[in-house]
């Protein structure tokens, strides 16, 4: 039996090059041995898309695409289809860990110039997967057919119209109609559930591919193929399999803790990734009193708003994607990784980041006279750190980068530190009292203590930006 | 059996060729693929005129119906709120509506055919919200100059009561006026302009 299954399996080899693509891609990959908290994302994104693929599937054997329908059928998944609850808020929860998990994926890029040569074709295919992303998310908004996703794909599908001369063609050619009606619901949802889809499998695939032709940064940005030893093995590389996929299953499950607990105990979060007014139905005579794209648009919305001139906006929100594009080329640095890059990067890169969170924030708020001034003053930020790149990367002074990969700390490093600032932040509480047979002591937080951690803190984020 | 070799100018040629036809027909595939996203005759069909009853509307009432699946909205206005329009031209963008879209027999200052019966499509022309109907004066949140008119929730874009837009908002130009006509002196029908052209 033990040799007719041998056999079988020999039969298949012979005609499939299985051991050399696992050979090739993770028994014998060799990837840096330092991947650090920052490096469990990519996986992420991959469990986190096949979720959306497996729910969505489930999902459509039950949602009708169709105007008069589609609302009901989306609340007789909720309330009628066994577990169908489970399955639609593990869909909607995984769009926004979806970006969650690729702003994260993004920042990595970012903080250890994951984009920069030879990794330029990872980003682009990386960029074209985010948009792709966008337009996935975009399209799945609208299927539910409720006020924000009728108006919200009103409103983006608009901006179209903002093109000179062809805009109101194009904006007519998609919708399909002369305003958003079934025509578009149904279009929608043949994007959404496999042409966009579609895309996304081949980019993820291009994406890979790429990426195992030049080899992973690292948190060093340091080459490993530089030096390698007599076989031809990065000498600080570890075979992807098993080292790094143990790794990244230790991060699936703490991710699944946090997703679990959204979908069970908080599925809106607040309006944050279910909107109170989509439990409405979509009426095209009546707009919501405040309409506000989901979370992980609003940025973006609000460098939107902020531009006063319609064609002007839609060109400064198209651009805020596109000059992400160009980042590889933008940034003259010789170094790659954080690390060792000049103060003049670290600052600007604070700085973007309180933009994005800001515009952010603001694109989910009413866009009074002072919220929008405020808007234009971090759009300027959000355009500064990249157009202004070519000019301040120049002036960097990085500091000396090593030749070979440096000691990832581990957990026991931190413990004693952990404990040291625990034992400063408190203080013992005199009264104490007995529990199995010995005297405990409570502790309480002790006001001198904790302002020296945060004045140390603060002290130490501001060497670290130097 | 040709054995002195190869032509490659010929092979040249052939491989051209192909490439020029195959494109050719790929580009004639596209037409009906992209046109099929084109509205279909049905959704040009539904928009047929719609007909609306004035006699029980009373002054200074909003109302609201769909023609061609978007909201157009009907308002009487009363003589305080015409009053009002004579004093907006500093603060609006086309007080003339010359750059703005309306049946000539709307092409006035008070931008309709009845000076109190204001008739226009309630999209922004900005993003397509619809914009919320405030007639006060100088409500909190719109500021002290505000004379009544609507206000888009999506980007603060404000109109007057004559869907005229004020200058500094994202819409850049005034709110669209359908082609209408009156079929009796309460009977408004929307989707025709008065010589019987269909827009």
């Amino acid at each position: 039996m033990k040799t007719r299954i041998t056999a079988c399996g020999n039969w298949f080899l012979e005609r499939f090059p299985l051991t050399k693509l696992w050979n090739d891609h993770m028994a014998h990959y060799y990837a840096p041995k330092n991947f650090n908290f920052w490096y469990f994302f990519g996986s992420l994104a991959l469990l986190v898309l096949v979720n959306q693929f497996i729910t969505g599937i489930l999902l459509t054997m039950n949602y009708k695409p169709d105007a008069k329908l589609a609302f009901d059928s989306v609340e007789y998944i909720m309330r009628d289809v066994n577990w169908g609850w489970l399955i639609r808020y593990m869909h909607s929860t995984g769009a926004s860990a979806f970006f969650i998990v690729i702003y994260l994926h993004m920042f990595r890029g970012l903080i250890y110039g994951s984009y920069k040569q030879p990794r330029e074709l990872i980003w682009i295919f990386g960029m074209l997967l985010f948009l792709a992303l966008m337009a996935e998310a975009f399209m799945g908004y609208l299927l539910p057919w409720g006020q924000m996703s009728y108006w919200g794909a009103q409103v983006i599908i608009s901006l179209f119209s903002a093109i000179p001369f062809i805009g109101d063609d194009l904006s007519l050619w998609i919708r399909g109609d002369y305003v958003v009606s079934d025509a578009t619901l149904n279009r929608f949802f043949a994007f959404h559930v496999i042409a966009v889809p579609l895309v996304l499998v081949m980019l993820v695939f291009l994406h890979i591919v790429a990426l195992h032709e030049v080899g992973s940064n690292n948190p060093d940005g340091i080459e490993i193929k530089k030096i390698k030893n007599k076989d031809g093995i990065p000498l600080d590389g570890i075979p992807f399999h098993p080292y790094y996929t143990v790794k990244d299953i230790f991060g699936v499950g703490v991710f699944l803790i946090f997703f679990a607990t959204v979908i069970f105990y908080m599925p809106e979060v607040g309006g944050f990734f279910l909107e109170a007014d989509n439990f409405i139905p979509a009426d095209p005579l009546k707009t919501p009193e405040h309409i506000a794209p989901l979370w992980y648009f609003t940025p973006y919305y609000a460098i939107l708003r902020a531009v006063p001139d319609k064609f002007a906006g839609v060109i400064a929100m198209f651009g805020s994607i596109a000059v992400l594009f160009i980042l590889p080329w933008l940034d003259r640095s010789p170094v790659k990784s954080i690390r060792y890059r000049g103060a003049i990067f670290k600052r600007a890169l604070f700085l973007f980041v309180i933009s994005f969170f800001a515009l952010g924030y603001l694109g989910t708020q009413p866009a009074t006279p002072s919220a929008t001034m405020v808007a234009r003053f971090f759009t300027l930020i959000y355009f500064g750190f990249f157009l202004l790149m070519p000019i301040y990367t120049r002036w960097e002074k990085p500091k000396p980068v090593p030749k070979r990969l440096t000691q990832l700390s581990t957990l026991d490093d931190f413990i004693p530190t952990l404990k040291a600032t625990l034992d400063e932040v408190t203080v013992k509480d005199d009264h104490g009292y007995t529990l199995f047979g010995s005297t405990e002591f409570r502790r309480k937080p002790n006001p001198q203590g904790i302002r020296n951690v945060l004045i140390r803190l603060a002290k130490n984020l501001k060497a670290s930006l130097d | 059996m040709n054995n002195e070799g190869v032509d490659e100018s010929k092979r040249q040629f052939l491989t051209s060729a192909l490439t020029v036809v195959g494109g050719i027909g790929t580009g004639y595939l596209a037409v009906p693929f992209l046109a099929q996203m084109q509205p279909s005759v049905k959704a040009m069909a539904a928009g047929a005129p719609v007909e609306v009853d004035l006699s029980k509307m009373e002054s200074g009432q909003l109302l609201r119906v769909a023609w061609r699946g978007k909201p157009v909205w009907i308002l009487n206005r009363t003589p305080a709120a015409l009053e009002t329009l004579k004093a907006m031209d500093s603060f609006l963008s086309d007080p003339n509506s010359k750059d703005s879209i309306q049946p000539d027999s709307s092409k006035n200052p008070v931008r309709s055919i009845k000076p109190e019966i204001f008739v226009a499509i309630g999209l922004c022309t900005h993003l397509g919200c619809s914009p919320t109907f405030r007639p006060e004066i100088a409500p909190h949140d719109l500021g002290p100059d505000w004379k009544g008119g609507f206000f888009c929730p999506c980007h603060g874009s404000r109109f007057d009561l004559a869907g005229r837009v004020y200058s500094g908002v994202p819409a850049p130009t005034n709110l669209e006026i359908p082609p209408h006509r009156y079929l009796k002196d309460t009977l408004l029908l929307i989707g025709e302009t008065g010589k019987g052209g269909v827009a």
